[in-house]
């Protein structure tokens, strides 16, 4: 099998529109879909899908919904933990009121609930721009979490404030509460990953895309040529943050399974979403892929390699963690703003037109 | 409202030109104490090619951005179509059908250049944000449709073998003619060109200047265009407006505008009282 364009030629713009081009990146794709979904459910255990592919794919989820909102259409945002403890309590109060509805809709209504909340704190985003945008945005996500804590009827007056999801099941295979098993709960993330990533792919594909792109890039010649730059940033906060809601909403009801919402939602989720789509690549659905998988595992593998093998002190590897991760963050952002997924196009460009390179 | 027709005309090369398109009715622009603009008057006729010429500063760019709706002149009346024009932002102004490139060209630059030039149709694009989601049915069959129209924009233009190249890699000349191009996509009725040579060699020039006389041509466009280039003027344009120092200083075809004296003063830099 040969990684090539000569000779595949495109005959109609559908072909040329592909979200795979090349055929040899259309049979990974669905290799790699079929592998998620027939085979790693079949090998998957506790260790595995707690320390590794549940983190990713939720977290995935949530370096979509930023990466529309930051890397396509150029909107700062550090209130992605609030946004995602709005999609979790959303979760929380839909799954204790309906108990009878799957939650597979209280997901995705968390999500809408969530798109809502977006779409209100997204409302300055007119007005103010970059680093000032950034603020409000800082401000919503400690406004959230305070709202969260201090308003009983969020956590249905529970005695310790914190939510905890009760058992909900799927085709009678529980997917929340204590007695899920691993591939339940694996599959029932990965549909909402392919969901999403599709939906992310095909908005940014057409002509939403390109309008929240033209704002990104430059908003005063986006609104000559025809963008109402009002509509497109707000559909960019709706958008990103129904994603956002769906992750925080998987987050706590099916990997957590009990939240406080300081804990898991404060500000250091905003940033680890964000580090994740300045590594992974900003404006790239795979490159929020890359970054959600590379920020979820190098801390499980230095912790394999360097506590467990080398037998290093926990502390002194979490502070390596922290220093790799600074130090890629200051490399990518000077030297390649679009991040793992750049370099992966840098070296499929080459390999491309290999072996004739003009 | 009443509506305008003034005779159109037949130009010397034998096109005829229709009545009015656009017309400008005493605009004043201000920029706190700065005039840019002082009582302006002129029209724009359909299917005619308008230059709008003048030395460095006289105004003519803050005049098509009063056209497309991005500076809000303090005075007059702006008229197209026949009506007069309320107050529009200027997203509005381009679904009206006024399309333009800029003195500083404006392309998006972390888009390739087919998503250039397909954003500029973007008034054309009706499908709904759920639609767009699903992809298959609707959206696909418009963005097949529309693809079509660009990739004859771009072969009329000659920039297929950059049609994939993000646009920030291009050299001068040719980002000129994207923006061009994302114009064009939007098959407008009225499109303004600010200085579309300026900064290219001969060679550029004149391709540039085929590019402008077919479009008026083939697609019976009106045009608008800023430029500094007499010859040029001379060459393209049907009438000029000469602008100095905000205020209009002659309005006619090229050959009478460049024997007027006020003219010609203005460009050998007679002073003012
Ligand atoms: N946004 C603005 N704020 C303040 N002053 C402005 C603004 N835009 C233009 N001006 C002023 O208005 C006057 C006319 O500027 P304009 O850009 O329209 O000139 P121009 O004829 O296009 O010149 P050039 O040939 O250099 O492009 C200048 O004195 C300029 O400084
Ligand atoms: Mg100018």
């Amino acid at each position: 099998m040969f990684y090539r364009e000569a000779g595949d030629f495109k005959t109609s713009y559908v072909d040329d529109n592909q979200t795979f081009p090349i055929k040899f990146d259309r049979y990974r794709y669905y290799f790699v879909l079929l592998f998620a979904f027939l085979v790693v459910p079949f090998v998957i255990n506790d260790y595995w899908v707690n320390a590794v592919f549940m983190p990713f794919l939720i977290y995935s989820i949530a370096a979509i919904g930023l990466n529309i909102l930051v890397g396509y259409c150029g909107q700062v945002s550090l209130g992605t933990g609030g946004f995602m403890a709005v999609g979790a309590y959303a979760c929380y109060k839909l799954m204790t009121a309906f108990p009878e509805v799957n939650i597979f809709f209280h997901v995705l209504l968390a999500g809408g609930v969530t798109a809502v909340v977006g779409v209100l704190f997204g409302l300055p985003s007119l007005r103010i721009k970059g680093f000032y945008l950034a603020v409000a945005t800082l401000a919503a996500q400690f406004f959230l979490v305070w709202l969260f804590n201090k308003v009983p009827w969020f956590y249905n007056y529970s005695a310790s404030g914190q939510i905890s999801s009760p058992e909900r099941t799927v085709f009678g295979y529980a997917v929340t509460g204590p007695h899920t098993s691993a591939w339940a709960t694996y599959l029932f993330c990965l549909v909402f990953v392919v969901l999403c990533a599709v939906i992310a792919r095909n908005l940014t594909r057409g002509t939403v895309g390109r309008k929240w792109m033209a704002i990104r890039d430059m908003d005063i010649a986006a609104e000559i040529i025809g963008v109402d730059p009002l509509r497109s940033k707000l559909s960019a906060f709706a958008v990103s943050s129904f994603f956002i809601g769906i992750s925080g909403a998987l987050f706590f009801s099916v990997y957590l399974g009990a939240v406080e919402v300081g804990e898991a939602f404060g500000i250091n989720k905003s940033f680890l979403v964000l580090f994740m789509i300045i590594i992974g690549g900003l404006g790239s659905i795979f490159g929020s892929f890359a970054g959600a998988a590379f920020l979820v595992l190098l801390p499980v593998l230095l912790k394999n390699v360097l506590v467990s093998g080398l037998g290093w002190p926990t502390d002194l590897a979490a502070h390596l963690e922290f220093m790799i991760v600074g130090g890629l963050i200051i490399t990518f952002l000077i030297a390649e703003p679009h991040g793992l997924a750049q370099l992966w196009r840098v070296a499929k460009e080459k390999l491309r037109l290999w072996p004739f390179p003009h | 409202m009443t509506v305008q027709k003034e005779e159109g005309y037949v130009t010397a090369d034998g096109r005829k030109i229709g009545g009015t398109l656009m017309e400008m009715k005493n605009i004043t622009l201000r920029f706190g104490g700065v005039k840019a603009i002082t009582d302006i008057s002129f029209d724009i006729k359909e299917g005619e090619i308008r230059a709008i010429i003048g030395p460095n500063g006289a105004g003519k760019s803050s005049m098509l951005n009063v056209i497309s709706g991005f500076y809000v002149p303090q005075e007059g009346e702006v008229w197209f179509r026949g009506a007069k024009r309320p107050p529009m932002k200027p997203y509005e102004v381009a679904q009206q059908g006024i399309a333009r490139t800029f003195q500083n060209i404006a392309l998006f630059e972390g888009m390739s250049v087919l998503d250039n030039v397909m954003t500029g149709r973007l008034n054309n694009m009706k499908t709904n944000m759920f639609q767009q989601a699903i992809w298959k049915g609707k959206a696909e069959k418009e963005e097949v449709e529309n693809r079509e129209v660009v990739e004859k924009i771009i072969d009329f233009l000659e920039i297929q073998s950059i049609r994939k190249t993000p646009v920030a890699r291009l050299p001068y000349g040719l980002k000129k003619r994207v923006e061009l191009a994302r114009a064009l996509a939007a098959e407008p009725k009225l499109l303004l060109l600010d200085e579309p040579m300026a900064g290219m060699n001969v060679e550029e020039k004149e391709d540039m200047s085929r590019f402008i006389l077919d479009v008026n041509d083939e697609f019976g466009t009106t045009i608008a265009l800023i430029e500094h280039d007499m010859g040029v003027v001379m060459d393209l344009s049907d009438r000029v407006v000469v602008m100095d120092y905000g205020k209009k200083i002659g309005d006619g075809p090229p050959d009478e505008v460049r024997n007027n004296q006020d003219v010609i003063d203005a460009y050998l830099g007679v002073a003012h009282d």
